[in-house]
């Protein structure tokens, strides 16, 4: 386990490694230039300019001067908000994005694994083919147009959460279910192919040869087998949904880092560019250590040292 | 006379599906004796399966039994509500499936699996439940026992999981154990160890076996008692030396004259296929495919005649009017066999 872990992290930071490199010289082959006005600016003030940031010298130069700082844990000073440490700047909107992911996963992985699972227990009735209406409708309705409904209704006709904004806990609920409502379609889609075919398999009937109860039978034997597919779609959902939503964030105005990232691209903010994706990339690869791990947890079959079991 | 523990009685059914009404069983009745095993031979559809599975009550969602009963030390269990047959499943009647590779929970360890009916139905602790799953695993025949006990299904062969699906299912020492097929997926020669164990726990537990198989090779060193069952129906029931050696119905010959033996040099089998039970005729259902037919086959459906008081069979070439025919050369030899096994008996 130890060496299978440390061969995993060291093919981690080659990951990195490369999202580093391949976004580094993307960023610099994109148009423009950081500056707001360049057109008014006279070229001896964007000599100074450029010499001040460091973009005088040769990409290559540029490049290992980044490469030489991140591994010194420095992602550089944002070019738009006021000379402030990426670091910084991240470390400040991360918080937020993170709570609203994770909860939105919960939320939506929680009721999708039981309406999942309803549906395929209850397959072909009414309730299967509620189900199934359910995911489509959650699935294709976009989450911002579910955002704007749950302000309108929720929030501003019944008055039960704030409107907007970020503070304490009733904050986050109307965010947490427009986030989460994908998920949940996704989940539920997904354990209810995965349950019907679990339901149908021999070793179920070996189940209820034995005298246990229906709720026995789910419960106990085809939860888990059913769960083993649904945990190669969790990794990256939960990192891009921890990472932020940006029109979500955007419409309950809270103060987290997909917004950002937009903006950063926008005005060519090369250095916070870098870091939130770095902070992506970082992510992907923990979660899908993270998911590797859960695997083997939930299916015996699956050994982490790769040997013959 | 031994005592019956289940008596089926005329039971019908039907599955529902898109095309109309398939008449899977139709018109079935057999006894089951105490530590007796009965073999229910026939080709694939012929029923068989479907009718341990209404003993069982694990039928499909679309399948409906339509008449008939099923008792079970003289209650009917088709009447009893699916509470009642939970507490009746894994603990009075258990039930081994044909493929172990497949019906083993792969996320469960073994000794789990063993242990859970004696949870469920012996009120046990787990501890006490975990120590009797051992014990079972020993009985087996499973080496090591107290280390494979926390393995998974995927750690063992075949011939293995075999061993310990069986432990499952007597391991609350159940009065009837349904074995579908329980060695058709395995290698012959862990067909044979299987078949052993399976003798020596039925000695060891007190259980009588309803043994399904379309082998009639397994049958012979397994069964006390046959029925021969064809498109729903059974056509002919007897002893396993009545059936083996004076059978009486031409499904019957065919069957066992397609199994190999050491003089035949070409493998005989029966032509054209079993009738479709979406419809099934009105006369003999074999008739199209029997090459003894007589014109009433086709028309009226021949009744079970008495052979011996153990011996029925369904046809009409045991009416007293019908000719006399020569069954098949491998029947023959084996009926002169039969005739001086009873003389020998006798004397």
């Amino acid at each position: 386990m130890k060496k299978y872990l440390l061969k995993r992290v060291g093919y981690m930071a080659l990951t990195l490694f490369l999202v580093a490199t391949i976004t580094f010289f993307l960023m610099k082959m994109m148009p423009g230039s950081p500056y707001a006005n360049e057109a008014k600016m006279s070229a001896t003030q964007i000599k100074i300019m450029n010499e001040q940031y460091g973009l005088d010298k040769p990409v290559w130069q540029q490049y290992l001067i980044y490469l030489f700082g991140m591994l010194h844990g420095d992602l550089g000073t944002s070019f738009q908000y006021s000379n402030q440490p990426v670091s910084a700047l991240i470390g400040n909107r991360i918080g937020a994005s993170m709570q609203l992911g994770l909860q939105a996963m919960i939320f939506g992985v929680f009721f999708g694994i039981i309406i999942g699972a309803i549906a395929a227990i209850k397959h072909n009735t009414w309730a299967d083919t509620g189900a199934t209406v359910l995911a489509i409708i959650g699935k294709s309705v976009p989450n911002f147009v579910l955002a704007i409904l749950l302000q309108y209704y929720i929030g501003l006709k019944l008055g039960w959460f704030p409107l907007a904004g970020w503070g304490d806990f009733s904050h986050t609920i109307m965010p947490t279910i427009a986030l989460g409502v994908g998920p949940l379609a996704e989940t539920a889609r997904f354990i209810r192919t995965s349950m019907v075919e679990v339901l149908s398999s021999d070793y179920i009937e070996l189940a209820k040869s034995k005298g246990l109860s229906r709720f026995e039978v789910v419960y106990h034997h085809a939860l888990r087998n059913s769960l083993i597919p649904l945990v190669t779609l969790l990794g990256p959902y939960t990192v891009s949904l921890m990472t932020g939503s940006m029109v979500i964030e955007n419409i309950f105005n809270i103060p987290g880092i997909g917004e950002q990232f937009v903006k950063s691209i926008m005005t060519n903010d090369y250095p916070t560019i870098m870091g939130v994706t770095m902070l992506f990339s970082a992510g992907l690869v923990v979660v899908i250590l993270i998911t590797d791990i859960i695997y083997s947890i939930i299916d015996p079959r699956i050994r982490l040292e790769g040997k013959k079991g | 006379m031994a005592e019956r523990i289940l008596d089926v009685k005329n039971l019908k059914v039907d599955f529902h599906t898109y095309a109309g009404e398939v008449k899977a069983i139709r018109d079935v009745s057999f006894h089951l004796n105490k530590g007796e095993t009965l073999a229910i031979v026939g080709e694939s559809g012929s029923g068989k399966s479907v009718t341990t599975k209404s003993i069982i009550g694990l039928l499909a969602n679309n399948a409906e039994v339509v008449g008939g009963e099923i008792n079970f030390h003289g209650e009917d269990i088709l009447k009893k509500s699916e509470k009642e047959m939970q507490s009746l499943r894994g603990k009075e009647i258990s039930m081994i499936f044909q493929d172990p590779m497949t019906s083993l929970d792969p996320t469960m360890k073994i000794g789990q699996q063993i242990a859970e009916p004696l949870i469920k139905h012996k009120n046990m602790s787990k501890k006490e439940a975990w120590d009797k799953a051992l014990e079972m695993l020993k009985a087996v025949g499973i080496t090591n026992p107290e280390k494979r006990i926390n393995d998974y299904p995927h750690q063992f062969s075949g011939g293995m999981r075999q061993r310990i699906v069986i432990a499952i299912a007597l391991v609350c020492d159940p009065e009837i154990l349904i074995a579908d097929e329980p060695t058709t997926a395995l290698d012959v020669t862990v067909q044979a160890e299987i078949l052993d164990l399976m003798k020596d726990m039925q000695e060891r537990v007190e259980t009588s076996i309803i043994f399904i198989t379309h082998d009639l090779g397994v049958v012979a060193g397994m069964a006390d008692c046959v029925a021969v069952m064809y498109a729903g129906e059974i056509v002919e029931y007897g002893t396993v030396d009545e059936i083996f050696y004076n059978p009486q119905h031409p499904y019957t010959w065919g069957l066992l004259n397609s199994m190999p033996t050491l003089a035949s040099d070409k493998l005989e089998s029966i032509p054209g296929t079993p009738p479709d039970l979406l419809d099934p005729p009105k006369g003999d259902p074999f008739a199209a495919r029997n090459a003894y037919a007589m014109k009433i086959d086709a028309e009226k459906k021949p009744p079970f005649f008495k052979v011996s008081d153990t011996h029925y069979a369904a046809t009409w070439l045991l009416h007293p009017d019908a000719p006399k025919v020569t069954p098949p050369e491998e029947i023959v030899r084996r009926q002169k066999k039969y005739a001086e096994m009873m003389a020998a008996k006798n004397n």
